[in-house]
């Protein structure tokens, strides 16, 4: 990446943020790709991958949470912060500038709730399986 | 249109957008193209069916002035990251160079200013295909990729000059080589303030509902505006000189980097000056009072200056250059019923972080159009404000740069400045005079928020106590000089 890139230049495998540690920051991603992990019991969880134009740490900008999950480089990836102060004072000014980030959390909560709803219908399908099997 | 757009257009009175309306934006600098993108966008959110014709006769692809609508092309650390968050992600062809840092110069030393996390959140762009004689094809125009982008949304540009404007049956219709165009229901003027776009504004006239002329004159045009409301006053401007510098991207990696340069000099009639590294190019950038070549001559040829450029490297007998106007107070009524001003030719930020100002002018109108209406006093509740208060943000910039400038007549309030910034930047917590003077020359903050912090009792006291170190201390000079060679 040359002079010309904005932001700031992650290698590959380097880690940008986090499970636990405070959000100061909404990160975009200008070029490259990170994936999103999830530490639970020392198991690394993968939780999804993020390219050009996506975003991240938006939920850390609108309450005192840690980050929920760690930020690795998947290829060189240059990222643009965007400041929590700036970005919630200019929102309380023009509040149609927190329109994408509703977006994608609503976007983010219906992934949820289909997630939700598979994982709810396999385990009454497995239950409903069981019971069929078992012996009466 | 949808109920809800209904819902939020309620008051039958005001004038508003409706399915099928058609809105005239006439420039395509960044203005009109940040207000075309997001009246489209918003409208597309509530549902409301709108067409938007951009009138631009410039390509933004040729290079010199012809294609360019002349200024520094710097899009502010506070912009880069707004835009970023609008999901408009400037391109690696537009963006000619990232910028981290900055040096500040002055005939006392020289202090590099790195903000925290040192991130390259400033982009140097060329505003058109690039300079005069410059080949210009691997990079991209700013405002080209902003018309671009309007495009995207669904604006239609159309490639004509508006010569003038007519009021026919109450609604704006205009005039290009090509004959009339239909009537539109609002006009969005975005002509700025540099090329022919006063002449538009000059050769605007009115006709009466009936059909009648009230006007058609060429250089009446203000006071017909106000025989229907248009009460209009125009901006008041100052020169400005910019100048772009072939000197090659090699030499400029090796001798300007990716900070910006910024000179306080004790030059006459120079208010302040910056060097803005780009691709091949560097674009000297000049502010104050009748800049003309005597002066300009006098700032490259100064030292400070010279220690930027390569040694070996001569100015040039021509190079690109231009003399543009930049608002320095916002026109007087920048709206009416089915009009709206946009951009310098409403209001703007003094001397800095004008294409931040298109920004907010810009989304302000859209949002009154999209969700209020778009008669004068919609514009006058929702629109205005915003111009206000970068009137109002402007007027504590003067003082903030009246400022600048007595401490850049005097040899020890400059001194004590570079010793304050100096001992900040080598202490690792560049807060005080660093932040003050990072916000100041690259217009990342409203003028308020600076000066409010040039009034804390210990930046005030710090800057005097640097002020009589710096009057006092014997080794003064060679603790600068030591500074300067750290750079």
């Amino acid at each position: 990446m040359g002079t010309s890139s904005l932001g700031k230049v992650y290698q590959p495998h380097e880690i940008i943020v986090r499970q636990g540690e405070p959000g100061h920051c909404m990160y975009v991603i200008q070029s490259g790709k990170v994936e999103l992990i999830k530490d639970s019991e020392g198991h690394e969880i993968f939780l999804g991958e993020l390219g050009e134009g996506d975003f991240f740490g938006e939920m850390e900008l609108f309450g005192k949470e840690p980050h929920a999950a760690t930020v690795r480089a998947l290829s060189e990836v240059s990222l643009l912060t965007v400041d929590k102060k700036l970005l919630l004072r200019k929102i309380q000014e023009d509040p149609s500038l927190g329109f994408r980030i509703m977006q994608k959390l609503s976007n983010r909560v219906r992934e949820l709730e289909n997630e939700l709803m598979n994982t709810t219908r396999a385990r009454l399908d497995d239950t409903l399986e069981m019971i069929r099997r078992s012996p009466r | 249109m949808s109920e809800f757009a209904v819902a939020l257009q309620s008051d039958p009175m005001s004038l508003r957008l409706e399915d099928g309306s058609c809105v005239a934006v006439v420039g395509g600098g960044p203005a009109g193209s940040f207000f075309s993108y997001f009246l489209l966008e918003m409208a597309g959110r509530i549902g409301l069916d709108v067409g938007v014709d951009i009138y631009e006769a410039k390509s933004f692809s040729g290079c010199g002035p012809a294609s360019c609508n002349m200024c520094g092309g710097i899009v502010s650390e506070s912009l880069v990251q707004l835009l970023a968050t609008e999901g408009i992600n400037l391109p690696g062809n537009v963006v000619q160079r990232g910028i981290d840092s900055y040096v500040l110069h002055m005939d006392v030393g020289s202090v590099r200013i790195d903000p925290p996390g040192k991130e390259k959140r400033i982009a140097a762009v060329h505003r058109g295909g690039g300079p005069r004689g410059s080949t210009g094809s691997a990079w991209g125009s700013f405002d080209g990729f902003l018309l671009g982008l309007a495009a995207s949304k669904g604006a239609t540009v159309i490639r004509e000059r508006v010569e003038s404007a007519a009021w026919v049956g109450g609604k704006p219709r205009l005039m290009t080589k090509k004959g009339e165009s239909p009537e539109y229901d609002l006009l969005a003027v975005a002509v700025g303030i540099n090329g022919l776009g006063p002449k538009l504004l000059e050769g605007l006239y009115c006709q009466r509902p009936s059909g009648s002329l009230v006007g058609g004159i060429r250089g009446k045009g203000p006071q017909l505006l106000e025989d229907l409301g248009v009460a209009y006053g125009p901006p008041k401007l100052t020169k400005t000189f910019i100048c772009e510098l072939p000197i090659g991207a090699e030499n400029i990696n090796r001798y300007l980097g990716t900070s910006m340069h910024v000179f306080l000099l004790n030059l006459p009639k120079l208010e302040f000056a910056a060097m803005i590294p780009k691709g091949d190019y560097v674009t000297v950038v000049m502010l104050g009072e009748d800049i003309d070549k005597q002066l300009v001559n006098a700032f490259l040829n100064r030292a400070e200056v010279k220690r930027c450029l390569p040694p070996d490297w001569e100015i040039p007998a021509d190079f690109c250059r231009c003399s543009p106007s930049i608002n320095i107070r916002g026109a007087a009524r920048p709206l009416a019923d089915r009009v709206v001003f946009l951009g310098d030719c409403a209001e703007n930020r003094l001397y800095k972080d004008g294409i931040g100002g298109a920004y907010r002018t810009s989304k302000a109108a859209a949002r009154t159009v999209a969700y209020y209406g778009i008669s004068a006093e919609d514009f006058r509740q929702h629109y205005l404000p915003v111009c206000r208060n970068l009137a109002t943000d402007n007027a504590i910039g003067k003082v903030v740069f009246a400022t600048t400038h007595l401490i850049q007549r005097l040899r020890v309030t400059r001194r004590g400045l570079l010793r304050m910034v100096a001992a900040e930047q080598k202490s690792g917590a560049p807060a005080g005079m660093s932040s003050v003077l990072w916000d100041t020359f690259t217009g990342s903050a409203p003028y308020r928020d600076v000066f409010r912090r040039t009034l804390h009792p210990l930046f005030l006291g710090r800057f005097l106590y640097e002020i009589a170190m710096a009057a006092f201390a014997r080794n003064g000079a060679s603790q600068e000089r030591r500074w300067e060679q750290a750079l």
